[in-house]
């Protein structure tokens, strides 16, 4: 491996100023599951890594009008947060199923995020979540919405001297499910073909047929059951991992949905529309075509995973089926 | 431009002067000798390398050893007890027939480790989960999931 320097600020501050003064020459390095695997791959070769590791204050999660998750948080770390798993369970769903304990204990949310793979397993729930990065550097502080951060694959807004320090998540609607599904091929430690994560805010929780959610029913059954009920879908997020060059929003999916009376019919157009507006490539894990009939799929059911977190909270917090 | 680290190896202090680019492995195995800690992938993947660091399981082919410094690191070494007695779980291995070639036990073992110290009582898919990051390429996982189950009740 090519050799580097390796420093260890101790504060913010100190931090920003060594950014500063190597510019170019230096990378951050927060757990280094990914920029020690491109350094031996020789995707780069930095003269100097800053450490994250030694800064206080960016490894916390807080609780209060919104959720504020450190850049520094490990993945494990979120897979055990319980407020995590019942309110923003997209993001639980992400972190179960990213890499193995070795690489959770270790790999952040801020370096999942500013390495800016379209593969990224959090930055799809984090979109359907509307999250918001705040971004500091010796110039200005500032923060934007996660979709303006994603500029490329492997490209972020974060400019040279900047650090991303706080990851922010509004508090959801009442009555509000999201859920997040990796399409792959193995269990895990695979990256995915595709990613879907969903938010659904429902007008009521409460449904007088919720049983049937319960039964190995098709979808369109269990839909068609809950539409005498008028379930009015009061806000929607949709978010796509690997089906553009960024991880994406749907919006036009979403804009079908939003205000809208929850049918089967409904549904299915909203995931035909996500797949239209989806921009999949070619790539060693699966064709373009694919992806967006899987789109077509698996948005329909990751809703109806939505959903069911919303009318049943407390026995579906850990779904293993998708239908 | 060689650095200073301390950190806790197996219960002892260690200090080491390292050139600030190696990763944990090449530490242990190259500074410090000890051949436990195997390299499989080196990119993460195979979790041969895999040690403790403050109890957590984590690959130390890609962990920059600058990052142990003031922490402490559990290797297969550190397993034995005083009297030179094999863990339990290593003895779990032995007993069930969950070693062949031998070059993913260190890790296999010591992610046991870090799974039945955090949940003495796991459930065969927190066992299977725990070992997610573990390839065994002789394929011998039915065996070291026994073996996992059997240690969950000794200790």
């Amino acid at each position: 491996m090519k050799k580097f320097d390796y420093l260890k600020p101790k504060t913010l501050e100190e931090t920003l100023t060594l950014l500063n003064k190597y510019g170019e020459k230096a990378k951050l390095i927060a757990g280094g599951t990914d920029v020690i695997v491109m350094i031996k791959q020789k995707k780069m070769s930095p003269e100097v890594l800053i450490s994250l590791q030694d800064v206080p204050g960016l490894d916390r999660i807080e609780f209060n009008e919104s959720l504020k998750i450190g850049p520094m948080v490990t993945h494990r770390t979120i897979e055990k947060s319980k407020i995590i798993r019942r309110q923003f369970s997209a993001l639980s769903d992400a972190v179960d199923v990213l890499g193995s304990v070795q690489i959770r204990n270790v790999a952040t949310i801020g370096g999942n995020i500013c390495t800016a793979a379209p593969s990224a397993d959090t930055a799809s729930p984090l979109l359907a979540l509307e999250a918001h990065v705040r971004l500091k550097s010796l110039r200005e502080e500032r923060t934007l919405p996660l979709d303006q951060f994603f500029t490329g694959p492997g490209e972020t807004a974060l400019e040279r001297d900047e650090i991303l320090t706080e990851i922010l998540i509004p508090k959801p609607l009442p009555h509000t499910g999201s859920a997040y599904w990796k399409h792959q091929r193995r269990q895990a430690l695979d990256l995915p073909i595709l990613g879907v994560a969903v938010l659904l805010s429902l007008d009521k929780s409460t449904v007088t047929c919720s049983d049937i959610l319960c039964t190995a029913s098709p979808i369109s059954t269990i839909l068609h059951s809950l539409e005498g009920d008028e379930v009015v879908c009061k806000e929607v997020r949709i978010a796509l991992g690997v089906a553009a060059p960024t991880p994406m929003r749907a919006t036009k999916a979403e804009n079908l949905l939003r205000g809208k009376k929850i049918s089967d019919e409904l549904l299915e157009e909203v995931a035909e529309m996500a797949a239209k507006e989806s921009q999949p490539r070619d790539t060693i894990r699966g064709e373009a075509w694919y992806r967006r009939d899987m789109i077509r799929v698996l948005v329909k059911r990751v809703a109806m995973r939505c959903i069911e977190r919303v009318l049943r909270p407390e026995e579906m917090i850990f779904p293993t089926r998708l239908w | 431009m060689k650095k200073n680290i301390s950190f806790i190896l197996n219960g002892e202090l260690t200090e080491v002067e390292i050139e600030p680019h190696l990763t944990l492995l090449q530490v242990l195995r190259d500074k410090l000798e000890m051949m436990g800690t195997k390299e499989g992938c080196g990119m993460g993947e195979c979790g041969a390398c895999t040690v403790l660091i403050n109890g957590k399981a984590i690959n130390s082919c890609i962990l920059p050893a600058m990052e142990v410094d003031g922490k402490s690191v559990t290797t297969i070494e550190g397993l034995i007890d005083i009297h030179g007695n094999l863990h339990p779980i290593q003895k779990a291995f032995i007993e069930y027939g969950a070693i062949q070639c031998g070059f993913c036990t260190p890790g296999m073992v010591l992610s046991a480790k870090a799974l039945l110290d955090e949940k003495p009582n796991p459930s065969e898919e927190e066992i299977r989960d725990s070992i997610a990051g573990n390839l065994c390429r002789c394929t011998g996982y039915l065996q070291i999931i026994q073996a996992i189950k059997a240690a969950s009740g000794l200790l």
